[in-house]
């Protein structure tokens, strides 16, 4: 192959020397600014090789001069920002309910957080705003299981409710149905009275009040007020928990579905805890 | 330059050398790091292999493709540790064959969400999203609360599972059908389930098995088997 560099007459330019039965190859090298730019990408890499984190080894890894790692970086941005918020968190923390609600400018940072962690953590379950969900307590609407107060609402959230927890809140419904100790058609008779409490218009009542006053008054009271200290829910009045249905109130009194309610305290600090609790009883329902 | 590429042209064995040579410069970059895995692994306590169960959950998950909309990874950032809890750490895959870290997040992130929300939620949130999630995007599964779980070769996917590295004892795979039995009864005496495996979470509502049973076991497990509060977990060593 001959190897003669000329100039192409044609067009100015030179050749490579390459030739292939008379067709021959012009050089059009790459632009200059092309190449500088890839040879500083490539001493680019070098010095970042050398600062960062680049190269595995048998025992670990090289770390890099800067000792940059993704871990410490977050821990580093976390403490920061709590730093940030201890200011206010800290009191949140520390100060009583009634301190935080008498400083206006403290109770609004609370309740933001409040808002914040609630669409984060709680809204899935008790729906926007606190509206609830079939099976899932309202929290707007006052009618707690629990109870209502603020020291109420804190307790709730930081142990949970059947959460496994010494401390949870723990309560049972006894399984009228599955264990036999109401008869089929004596629970719809008691269903006919539950739903005369929810303010329908049933059948004859009679016969369910006396089954109602003999099983249920106990836990859930003698006019179906319910009790807060076990958890029983009012079954007087339009808001429930399991759904306006009678089909529901029947499936209840046979095998009843006993919610539970995680522990935050695994999750969440005390502050945002407490933020929670305003949040929550600033919802409608608070007490 | 040093060699012309003339030369290696009209070579073709040197040409051969020299391709072989760049090629395995990709392939030595992606094997090395399996050779160094012991060190990149923390050493943390309580991850543990999946029950059986949870392990079917698993594959459900998996045939479903919950991996297109949810990712399992926390990543290491700021907004993310807060949103979801401490990022995910390598341990806590070292039994998935294959991993679901994922990369798309039409929902949430799942990598933490055991024990975040009742077996009655996820129930519910499964077989109908929207019932207690209105703005939900998310499909509706109810068909797996009707669909009994398929058991047949559970020995057999567990022993898969020991092939590829995941430490089934033989008396957890002997027990694999008792487990699988215990853990989606609520009322059974789950003693020898939690010694096995520790913080298996019972699901299910009595009756046969179903997918669903599965697939919330499989959730409530998620990110909750390393206890980052644990002194002992603490600087997570690689």
């Amino acid at each position: 192959m001959p190897t003669k560099i000329e100039k192409d007459s044609v067009t100015g330019q030179m050749t490579t020397g390459h030739e292939w039965d008379g067709i021959k190859e012009l050089n059009r090298p790459l632009p200059k600014w092309w190449v500088y730019i890839f040879y500083a990408t490539i001493a680019f890499s070098v010095v970042w090789f050398v600062l960062y984190p680049s190269w595995p080894g048998l025992h670990g890894y090289f770390h890099g001069m800067l000792g940059y790692s993704q871990r410490t970086a977050v821990d580093k941005d976390v403490a920061a920002i709590l730093k940030q918020r201890a200011g206010y968190m800290d009191r949140v923390a520390k100060l009583s309910f009634d301190d935080i609600r008498k400083d206006p400018q403290l109770q609004a940072i609370a309740l933001t957080a409040g808002r914040i962690a609630f669409a984060n953590n709680c809204q899935p379950c008790h729906g926007a705003g606190g509206g609830g969900n079939p099976g899932f307590p309202a929290l707007a609407a006052g009618n707690w299981l629990w109870g209502g107060k603020l020291d109420d609402i804190q307790q709730s959230i930081t142990f949970g409710i059947r959460s496994g927890l010494e401390d949870a809140r723990q309560s049972a419904m006894p399984k009228f149905g599955a264990d036999g100790s109401l008869k089929p058609a004596e629970i719809e008779q008691v269903a006919d009275y539950v739903m005369a409490l929810f303010g329908h218009n049933t059948a004859d009542t009679a016969p369910g009040q006396k089954l109602f006053a003999e099983n249920c008054a106990v836990c859930h009271g003698e006019k179906g007020e319910g009790k807060r200290e076990i958890g029983a829910p009012r079954l007087a009045g339009r808001a429930h928990l399991n759904g306006d249905i009678r089909e529901s109130v029947v499936a209840q009194i046979t095998n009843p579905r006993l919610g539970v309610m995680p522990n935050w305290n695994s999750r969440l600090d005390s502050a945002t805890i407490k933020s929670l609790a305003l949040y929550v009883h600033s919802l409608g329902g608070g007490e | 330059m040093f060699i012309r590429h003339e030369t290696i042209e009209k070579n073709a064995f040197l040409m051969l050398v020299l391709t072989l040579l760049v090629i395995s410069i990709g392939g030595i970059v992606e094997v090395i790091p399996l050779f160094t895995i012991e060190t990149t692994v923390e050493h943390v306590t309580g991850v543990r292999p999946y029950t059986p169960l949870e392990s079917r959950g698993r594959d459900i998950y998996i045939r479903e493709g919950c991996y297109v909309c949810h990712s399992q990874m926390i990543r290491a950032l700021r907004d993310e540790v807060e949103r979801y809890g401490h990022y995910s750490i390598a341990a806590e895959g070292m039994y998935d064959h294959p991993f679901q870290w994922g990369s798309k997040r039409i929902g949430p992130d799942l990598a933490r969400v055991g024990g975040k929300y009742s077996n009655d939620w996820h129930y519910a949130h499964l077989i109908n999203a929207q019932s207690v999630v209105p703005e939900s995007l998310m499909p509706h599964y109810a068909f797996m609360s009707d669909t009994p779980l398929d058991t047949d070769d559970l020995i057999k996917r567990l022993k898969a599972q020991r092939a590829v590295g995941v430490p089934y004892s033989d008396d957890e795979i002997a027990n694999a059908m008792a487990d699988l039995h215990t853990q989606a009864d609520p009322a059974a005496d789950n003693a020898a389930l939690l010694k096995r495996y520790p913080k298996a979470v019972q699901v299910g509502h009595g009756g046969a098995v179903t997918e669903m049973d599965a697939m919330v076991a499989y959730l409530q497990v998620l990110g909750t088997m390393v206890d980052f509060a644990d002194p002992a977990n603490e600087n997570m060593r690689q």
